[in-house]
């Protein structure tokens, strides 16, 4: 789960990490009194979007006057802001933050990441803050500093000091920095993040060390001993099909194509989207309805998966282990007779009591079209959507 | 032979209680498992399908000299169960269990690291489907009767894509060594390496199949390690050509976040490592049965 920038900002206050002072804003008028509230005579506002490369894409202002602040966000509340990270739906922005400005002198990279090789909590920094983290290794890897942290200790001070040293920090800043790297990194485990990043991390001209940008991820795996951190997800930066499905238990990740597919198995189910690619088709969705493929499950699955408009043609592939098919089969026999369905739906079934499910699906008197091998169900899916699709052109053309 | 499980494994379930443990430990009993007792706090003196439950990991090893584990113990509670089964001298731990903690994970990894190699458990999953020597003992949920026994070792990440490999194998009537399903968290026991090396020794594994997916560093570690270190034919597939960048792909491991851990770009490296790579998922069985023929 992401969360806000300014949400970021303030757990990691709570340990220790300095910040410019800021405020949360719902409106255009809210944010001229905040940065009233703040005082001084430069503001950043920035539009609380989860993605990165606002900058870029109109979502951060430097603003001068109360006048800018609302012109700034007269542009961006209820405007999608669309980033490298967001798509081409861009995402919505309905808070902005509002922060003093501080005047910079440095810029630096920091991030700390579960490093898949090593399995342990790792340390990425590099002196060249301000551009992304991929640019960064493109550009200047030998600028990247990297520690990993020995999870039965933590992050120790030495650690944190060789950091802050690799880096070229002044002595007598340090300190401060050692102080930033230990309170990332205790918000990082305590609270189960996968990721911490504060890029950039700056030094400013009166000599401070301030995380001007934070981007937190956590573990949804571990929410449930962290209500305080649950309680900040925001749905409205998400795809609204994939929290449905997240809060259905279906796993889902909605995509361009137009075949719908439902599968159950993580790996199953992106095998079975690159084979309806190499079929010639586009998949509509990535989506695993889990080992255990109930009728409940698939019924809940098909009315998913129709909710995305795209869809003309959808492909089920089911093997069923310890499930049998024949189980399996009444369960889309089920959901089918319940819906409705205009458009084709080919149905292949693997693994125990396949012949018994087959039959169900034949008997049924729907018109689903059957499939015996992976392959063969891309194929017939594939093309039960080409042959509706001139079927439909010629319909209109009448 | 085979890797990690056989006919002698004394097997206990930890978390045995519970709805889908008793009913898989039907299933591997059924099977021909030798599972000797099952561990829940608090319901030590009860029976499950005949077997006796522990309170403690130590009291069933020392009642029934268990070896291996299955883990089924829900995700809170998964990785301190993991590190009880180590602490107890079991030899081989498979963790079905989905949605452990990462940080969880690390500390299970860190924890087995107190152990010398040579008395260190052997972790596979979580999140993984199990573990199973065709025609011996099954340590898992994976359904037997589509494995036949044979010659081919497989390595995989995901549990239904597993089962789509070993029922075409079994289509072309080529049989399994043994079958390790790895799972599909980012943390994990074991990774690809770890198990190739195990059957680069086993007499009775002649062809390796590697299973894998986006994400991750595993893929393009076991291709350095197969260049340098296996001697047996490797055959891969790696799923989720068509997976976004950045998104999570069910398990919470396959996620293509750095350079090397898109599914095109893991195909390269595999394949540069001399592993004979399957298109695509229809073709993993005719891959395998190509490169046997060859290998004979």
């Amino acid at each position: 789960m992401d969360i806000h920038e300014y949400q970021a900002k303030e757990v990691l206050s709570n340990f220790g990490v300095a910040v410019p002072s800021g405020a949360l804003a719902y409106s255009p008028e809210q944010a001229a009194y905040r940065a009233r509230e703040l005082g001084g005579d430069r503001w950043i506002v920035k539009a609380q979007v989860h993605a990165g490369g606002r900058g870029k894409a109109g979502g951060v202002k430097l603003c001068n006057t109360e006048n800018e602040i609302h012109e700034a966000c007269d542009e961006m509340f209820g405007r999608r802001l669309v980033t490298h990270q967001t798509g081409p739906e861009g995402k919505g922005i309905y808070r902005v933050y509002v922060e003093s400005a501080v005047p910079i002198d440095r810029e630096i990279y920091l991030g700390f990441v579960l490093d898949r090789s090593s399995q342990r909590v790792m340390i990425v920094a590099s002196s060249e803050g301000g551009m992304e983290i991929e640019d960064i290794s493109a550009e200047r890897p030998d600028s990247i500093v990297r520690s990993i942290v020995e999870p039965a200790v933590g992050l120790q001070e030495f650690q944190a000091r060789e950091i802050a040293f690799q880096l070229g920090f002044e002595a007598k800043l340090v300190q401060q920095m050692v102080r930033t790297l230990q309170g990332c990194y205790a918000a990082f485990s305590n609270l189960d993040a996968t990721m911490v990043e504060i890029n950039p991390l700056v030094i400013t001209g009166d000599d401070r060390v301030l995380a001007l940008d934070a981007k937190m991820s956590f573990d949804d795996n571990a929410l449930f001993r962290h209500p305080q951190i649950s309680e900040l997800r925001d749905k409205s930066q998400e795809d609204p099909r994939e929290s449905r499905a997240a809060d259905r238990g279906l796993s889902y990740v909605g995509l361009d194509g137009n075949i719908g597919c439902i599968v159950n198995g993580a790996g199953l189910a992106m095998a079975t989207m690159d084979t309806i690619k190499l079929a010639g088709g586009e998949p509509a969705n990535f989506l695993d309805i889990g080992g255990g493929a109930s009728p409940e499950r698939v019924a809940k699955a098909f009315r998913l998966v129709l909710s995305d408009k795209n869809v003309q043609a959808v492909l089920v592939n089911i093997f069923a282990g310890i499930n049998r098919c024949d189980w399996v089969a009444e369960g889309v026999v089920q959901a089918l007779r319940e819906l409705e369905l205009e458009i084709p739906v080919i149905v292949r079934l693997a693994g125990t009591n396949v012949a018994e499910g087959q039959k169900i699906l034949a008997k049924s008197g729907l018109p689903i079209i059957r499939a015996t091998t992976l392959m063969e169900a891309a194929e017939r899916a594939v093309g039960a959507w080409q042959n509706d699709l001139t079927q439909n052109t010629k319909m209109r053309a009448v | 032979m085979s890797i990690l499980l056989d006919r002698d494994s004394r097997v206990i379930v930890q978390g045995i209680t519970g709805r889908m443990a008793r009913f898989h430990t039907k299933d591997m009993l059924d099977y021909g498992t030798n599972v000797v007792g099952g561990v829940v706090p608090g319901k030590g003196g009860e029976t499950v399908e005949g077997v006796p439950v522990f309170d403690t990991v130590k009291q069933a090893v020392e009642a029934t000299g268990a070896d291996a584990s299955l883990v089924f113990v829900p995700p809170p509670f998964a990785a301190d169960s993991i590190m009880e089964a180590a602490d107890a001298g079991i030899r081989y731990c498979v963790c079905i269990t989905d949605g452990i903690p990462a940080q969880d994970m690390i500390r299970v990894k860190r924890y087995m690291y107190r152990y010398p190699k040579d008395k260190r458990m052997v972790l596979t999953g979580p999140n993984c489907a199990g573990t199973i020597s065709p025609g011996k003992a099954l340590l898992g949920i994976m359904p037997g009767h589509i494995y036949l026994p044979g010659n081919v070792g497989i390595i995989g990440r995901s549990g239904t894509l597993g089962y789509e490999a070993a029922a075409q194998l079994k289509e072309h009537g080529i049989g399994v060594s043994t079958s390790v399903g790895i799972g599909g968290d980012p943390i994990n026991g074991s990774s690809f390496r770890d198990i190739l090396e195990r059957f680069e020794q086993d007499k009775d594994t002649e062809v390796i199949a590697m299973i894998g997916e986006i994400g991750g560093p595993q893929e393009a570690e076991a291709a350095e390690y197969i260049r340098d270190n296996i001697t047996k034919p490797v055959v891969a597939y790696v799923a989720g050509l068509t997976a976004p960048k950045g998104r999570t792909m069910g398990h919470a491991g396959a996620i293509i976040s750095a350079f090397g851990e898109s599914a095109s770009e893991k195909v390269e490296i595999l394949s540069a490592a001399g592993v004979t790579v399957a298109e695509n998922p229809a073709v993993i069985g005719k891959t395998i049965a190509r490169v046997i023929g060859k290998a004979a």
